[in-house]
């Protein structure tokens, strides 16, 4: 099994949904950045996808974009990168990248792959590649047995929603509305369709992202996920000045959410 | 395809589509779709419609006639002898797309979409936009068509083209200034593509150029390449033989798109792109893509863009808002890598040499876009000499542009600079006449306070 697929399971075999956290590297600073990563993974959550800052981050809402921009005007890399995902594998849970593209591209796909694979990280999320468009990336993922993780959306058809499962390992990412990242007051049911639609098609583990904030959203999206994904509310956290006590005390509401779930899968 | 514009009864030996893109529209290596997944539905709906409509002989004679009989055309092409002179005295060829109604090449792009949207049963159009041009353009056939119309324009431009953001609001538009990142084209693109993904139920995302993900470059360049279809017949009929070389500006690269399709078969027709240079390519601060870039991936395509080491996309400037963008579309890179096309830097300074110069010779006040290519112009006249023909798409009038000129050159204390032109500011150019003017011409205060103009038969003489 991955990296990525061992954490789901184990999760699983706990009889819950893993809880997945985001953070961008270099807000407010890189060390501060890191250290909210670690702080997320002693509250309790099991991945951690640590974000690759960009310049034009076109799935995001204002929230990260606020974060991300500090970091990419901080000249913040891959190399501050791949420092964060050592020390989420330190702290003991799963790091995985999330990364637009042209980043990737731009620091050599080969290399990317090796570093990140070095570094003990379990591989990538990249949000505007979809496997069209990947096939450097899946050779490369191939090559070193990395998770590549590609996204499903509402409004997927069934055929793109098999052929991007195929494509996936580790888990597949449900983007839970059509929209971009930010807290939401409902999730709605259009989550529960999709992953639904999606384990129709696959084995692969399905995890849910977009609008995911509180405990209780997160126990209710566990019900029917493999994963519950939570980006912006840890985002707002540091942008509140809450620095890592603030994420920290985030991620154990996330995690007692998803313990208290009744799993209906 | 002759099927595009059969109602055009003076375009004669319409050239084939190209070959390329590829069914997953993929010029070569460059162009594709790098986008989230939610949008791919949308734009397979968007690609299987539009490969639909554009064989449709309803659409065709629909398409037909609003370019007759709203735009106004064919556009003309004017020769423009005393600007020439300038030219190495090569004889220049203007193909007049400033005389579109609208005021520039952007109406030909947004009528073949907007007829789109209302196939596909879309009640919603939204657009990004720089300069003002592509905005009042989609404002335009929302308001002709009855669809509701929102324009993204970065909150610096909306400062830079206060005159546009007016237009598109007359025309019933709603224009939300973009504060993320770097306030321009870039940002605005990027919020519009989080509203289509947001809305796309209701709403289709009218891009404004050859640029972005499949099937945009493509579709972009089938509306556009009315410019060069016409221009091509035109210089025929007139002159007998085709030019020796077509240029246009290149910011995204819609209008030189639109002109040089119809000349990428003819080997002997030489395709020149001019980019803005702003203060220079060494500089760091211009906005020439493929002179100064490399490839990578923006805005849902593999194609040249400005990007440091980590892959950031880095601002570009010029003074042209329109050309000030710092991704350009995957045809060009294509066209540049095969060599059958090339791209050259053209300076801020240059460009307003250029601008002034045609104004005063020719009557004819240019964007400043355009202004580039006439640039260009010069340069690629000096090179060929007498005997060359030279075709240049004016790709747009200068009305936008006349309180950015106007603090370029020092003219007239209403045009000193103020908040409304911070580029003027930044650069200390209020005061002093910039550095565009020929210095040999009489000063241009004279042509505008009356007590010393130059009369317009002698002016630009004496260069």
């Amino acid at each position: 099994m991955s990296a990525l697929e061992t954490a789901i399971a184990a999760a699983k075999g706990e009889g819950r949904a893993a809880l997945i956290a985001y953070l961008p590297v270099g807000y407010p600073d890189v060390d501060t950045s890191i250290a909210a990563m670690v702080a997320a993974v002693e509250g309790g959550a099991d991945v951690v996808e640590v974000g690759v800052p960009y310049s034009d981050p076109g799935m995001d809402g204002p929230v990260i974009q606020e974060a991300v921009d500090v970091a990419v005007r901080a000249g913040v890399g891959m190399r501050d990168v791949l420092r964060a995902v050592e020390a989420v594998a330190a702290a003991g849970a799963v790091p995985v990248v999330m990364s637009y593209w042209n980043p990737i591209e731009r620091y050599g796909v080969d290399r990317f792959a090796d570093d990140l694979a070095a570094a003990g990280g379990a591989g990538a999320i990249t949000p505007d590649l979809i496997p069209d468009e990947a096939s450097t990336w899946l050779a490369a993922t191939e090559r070193t047995g990395l998770d590549r993780v590609f996204l499903v959306a509402p409004s997927s058809t069934d055929a793109r929603l098999a052929a991007t499962a195929a494509a996936s390992r580790g888990f597949v990412y449900a983007a839970s509305t059509m929209g971009v990242t930010g807290t939401r007051a409902t999730v709605g049911d259009a989550a529960e369709r999709l992953v639904a639609r999606t384990r129709s098609v696959t084995d692969t583990a399905v995890c849910v992202g977009l609008g995911v904030s509180s405990g209780d959203q997160a126990a209710e999206v566990a019900a029917f996920a493999d994963g519950v994904i939570v980006g912006s509310a840890y985002v707002r956290a540091l942008l509140a000045g809450e620095g890592a006590d603030g994420v920290r005390v985030l991620s154990a509401e996330l995690a007692a959410g998803v313990r208290r779930a009744k799993v209906r899968t | 395809m002759t099927a595009l514009h059969p109602a055009a009864p003076d375009v004669r030996d319409l050239p084939a589509r190209p070959e390329w893109p590829d069914a997953t529209g993929h010029f070569g290596v460059y162009g594709g779709r790098f986008v989230p997944e939610a949008l791919v539905a949308a734009l397979d709906e968007l690609t299987e419609a539009y490969e639909a409509m554009r064989v449709d002989p309803e659409f065709i004679a629909e398409f037909g006639r609003l370019q007759r009989d709203y735009t106004g055309r064919p556009s003309p092409v004017t020769e423009v002898a005393r600007f020439a002179e300038h030219c190495g005295g090569a004889r220049v060829l203007l193909k007049r797309e400033d005389l579109n109604h609208t005021g520039s090449h952007k109406i030909n792009n947004v009528l073949g979409q907007a007829l789109l949207t209302k196939r596909i049963g879309k009640t919603r159009v939204i657009a990004e936009t720089g300069a003002g041009q592509h905005g009042v353009a989609t404002a335009t056939a929302a308001a002709l068509m009855g669809l509701s119309c929102t324009v993204y324009m970065g909150e610096e431009d909306t400062r830079r083209q206060a005159l546009n953001v007016a237009r598109m609001r007359l025309l019933g538009a709603e224009v939300i200034p973009v504060t993320t990142g770097s306030r321009t084209l870039k940002d605005a693109i990027n919020e519009a593509f989080r509203d289509w993904v947001t809305n796309v139920e209701t709403t289709n995302y009218v891009f404004g150029t050859v640029a972005g993900p499949h099937p945009f470059p493509a579709m972009v360049r089938d509306f556009q390449r009315v410019i060069g279809d016409e221009a091509r017949g035109q210089v025929l009929e007139r002159e007998g033989r085709l030019p020796d070389v077509v240029l246009a500006c290149v910011g995204g690269g819609s209008n030189a798109i639109g002109i040089f399709t119809a000349f990428v078969p003819d080997d002997g027709v030489r395709l020149v792109g001019l980019e803005a240079g702003g203060d220079g390519v060494d500089t760091g601060r211009h906005a020439a893509t493929i002179t100064g870039g490399d490839p990578g991936v923006l805005h849902g395509a593999r194609s040249y863009l400005l990007q440091d080491d980590n892959g950031q996309t880095i601002e570009s400037h010029s003074i042209s808002a329109g050309l000030d963008y710092p991704g350009v579309g995957p045809e060009h890179a294509f066209l540049h890598d095969m060599g059958r096309a090339e791209y050259r830097p053209v300076t801020d300074a240059e460009a307003m040499e250029a601008f002034a110069l045609l104004c005063r010779t020719e009557g004819i006040i240019p964007a400043i876009e355009s202004a580039h290519a006439l640039a260009g112009a010069m340069v690629v006249g000096r090179e060929l000499g007498p005997d060359s023909l030279l075709l240049v798409n004016l790709s747009g009038r200068g009305d936008k542009d006349v309180e950015t000129a106007s603090a370029w050159f020092g003219l007239g204390e209403h045009t000193a600079p103020t908040d409304s032109d911070e580029r003027a500011v930044e650069a200390g150019r209020g005061a002093e006449p910039g550095p565009g003017l020929d210095e040999d011409q009489q000063p241009t205060e004279g042509a505008v306070t009356n007590d010393e103009a130059v009369a317009g038969q002698d002016a630009g003489e004496q260069a």
